[in-house]
């Protein structure tokens, strides 16, 4: 067993884990942080991503003990339950970004990294490359790729309600 | 994945000291090679040395003629770095180039380097700009630490610490990727130094990583894509699977090499 400190979502949490123990299992079962989701389980489809460190990763592919000392954000930290979105995940509400859901929690974070990265304005080219590392069965792309473009002009505009980054 | 002891030493010295102790330890860098080979249970290391948390293997530097990447330097950070930007452009195209940005934030040159995967970009990269791979016992040649399939010249526990890039006059990279994996089907990089010139194939070889002499000595004749009108490497010895045949990956290979070419003479 191994100690692990980290905080995650702005709240510092301690556990004693396998060192087997993935991060998205971590945050999943221990946290009950249930937003970020496992889907090819082989670092391919991208519903497990999540941020450490402010930079978009795989977190079926990251070991928890890993992220010793690192703040991660989940889907749960970018808005409080029943409050106001975070202005990518309300792109993605009005432009339909989704079907199933399953891939939205990891592509609103895919979303928000490339805002990080590459600012505000996204040409369609940009959005399409950038999204290389996150899977949609359902939508085919289209609407999700509006939505990143309007999520990234929206939190430009808005005076950033960083969350618990 | 089967159970194992984890540590995260603080200097590379203890990091040798525990692998010497520990006979089936691994070291685990960006963990994007290793812990999904965990998961299929086709690695089963006791131990996990973490070299995350060790300063002097991070960073890159200009040093004189050449440009200094630290092993746990994470490809995106390659890709972005000003740097590699303005000394060797093509080597942060190729870092942009490898999987998708959540994999380049967690995959690092060393671990890319020591696990020589046959479809591995920065391996072409080392190779065709006769750079050199610096461990904590020695110094190693690129043309003599790749040698084959996931075989490198390291020993048991050597470390790599470095690598370091000597700055090309012309240099650019092209990859034909396959769409699904994101790995090259065949990359190629070209490098120009002086009168020397450098072809690495890589993703195409059942022997991995290799130098396309015969490309070079056209290229060495009048550096430009024109040289290398209708040339291929033979089929013999191509990776041949479900992507691609190995005829069809020989092909891909000369106009790699072209458009790498085309790419370097006209930055
Ligand atoms: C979805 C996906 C797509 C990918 N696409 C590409 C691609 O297009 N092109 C490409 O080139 N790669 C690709 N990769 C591989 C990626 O670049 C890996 O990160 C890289 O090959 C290994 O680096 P790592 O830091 O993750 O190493 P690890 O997985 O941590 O280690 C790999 C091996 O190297 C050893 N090792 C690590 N560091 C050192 C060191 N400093 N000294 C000695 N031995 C060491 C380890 O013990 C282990 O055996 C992809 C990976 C994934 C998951």
């Amino acid at each position: 067993m191994a100690i692990v400190n980290m905080t995650v979502n702005g709240r510092a949490v301690t556990a004693d884990i396998d060192p087997r123990m993935l991060l998205v299992q971590f945050v999943r079962e221990n946290l009950r942080l249930t937003g970020t989701h496992v889907g090819c389980d082989t670092s391919q489809c991208g519903s497990c991503v999540l941020h450490v460190d402010g930079q978009a990763v795989k977190a079926c592919t990251v070991l928890a003990i890993q992220a010793d000392g690192s703040s991660v954000t989940t889907i749960e930290g970018l808005s409080a339950a029943g409050g106001e979105l975070h202005p990518m995940q309300a792109a993605f509400r009005e432009h339909h970004g989704l079907q199933c859901g399953y891939c939205t929690p990891g592509m609103i974070m895919a979303a928000i990294d490339i805002v990080n990265r590459k600012g505000h304005a996204l040409d369609e080219t940009t959005i399409r490359d950038e999204l290389e590392g996150n899977l949609c069965r359902c939508t085919g792309y289209h609407n999700i790729v509006k939505a990143v473009a309007a999520g990234a002009e929206a939190m430009g505009r808005e005076p950033i309600r960083q969350a618990a980054e | 994945m089967y159970a194992f002891t984890y540590h995260k030493p603080s200097s590379v010295r203890q990091a040798a000291a525990m692998l010497a102790k520990n006979e089936d330890a691994k070291l685990l860098a960006g963990g994007h090679t290793l812990l999904p080979t965990m998961k299929q249970r086709l690695a089963s290391p006791s131990a996990l040395i973490d070299l995350g948390a060790m300063p002097e293997l991070k960073g890159i530097e200009r040093k004189g003629r050449s440009v200094v990447i630290g092993a746990m330097t994470r490809h995106g950070e390659v890709a972005e770095s000003a740097v590699v930007r303005e000394a060797i452009p093509g080597l942060a195209e190729l870092a942009e180039l490898i999987g998708d940005p959540h994999v380049r934030h967690r995959g690092t040159i060393g671990g890319s380097v020591a696990n020589n995967d046959p479809s591995a970009d920065y391996p072409a990269a080392l190779l065709a700009l006769d750079a050199t791979v610096i461990t904590n016992k020695r110094k190693i040649a690129a043309d003599e630490f790749f040698q084959g399939l996931f075989v490198t010249a390291l020993e048991e526990g050597e470390i790599v610490t470095k690598v370091s890039f000597p700055v090309a006059q012309k240099a650019a990279y092209a990859k034909f990727r396959n769409p699904a994996s994101r790995y090259a089907l065949a990359g190629v990089f070209v490098a120009k130094r002086g009168s020397d010139v450098r072809v690495a194939v890589t993703g195409a070889s059942e022997n991995g990583v290799f130098r396309w002499t015969a490309a070079e000595e056209a290229l060495k004749a009048r550096f430009t894509a024109k040289s290398l009108e209708g040339m291929a490497p033979s089929p013999d010895g191509m990776i041949g699977d479900i992507h691609a045949d190995s005829a069809y990956r020989a092909h891909l290979v000369g106009v790699m090499a072209r458009r790498a070419v085309q790419a370097a003479t006209s930055r």
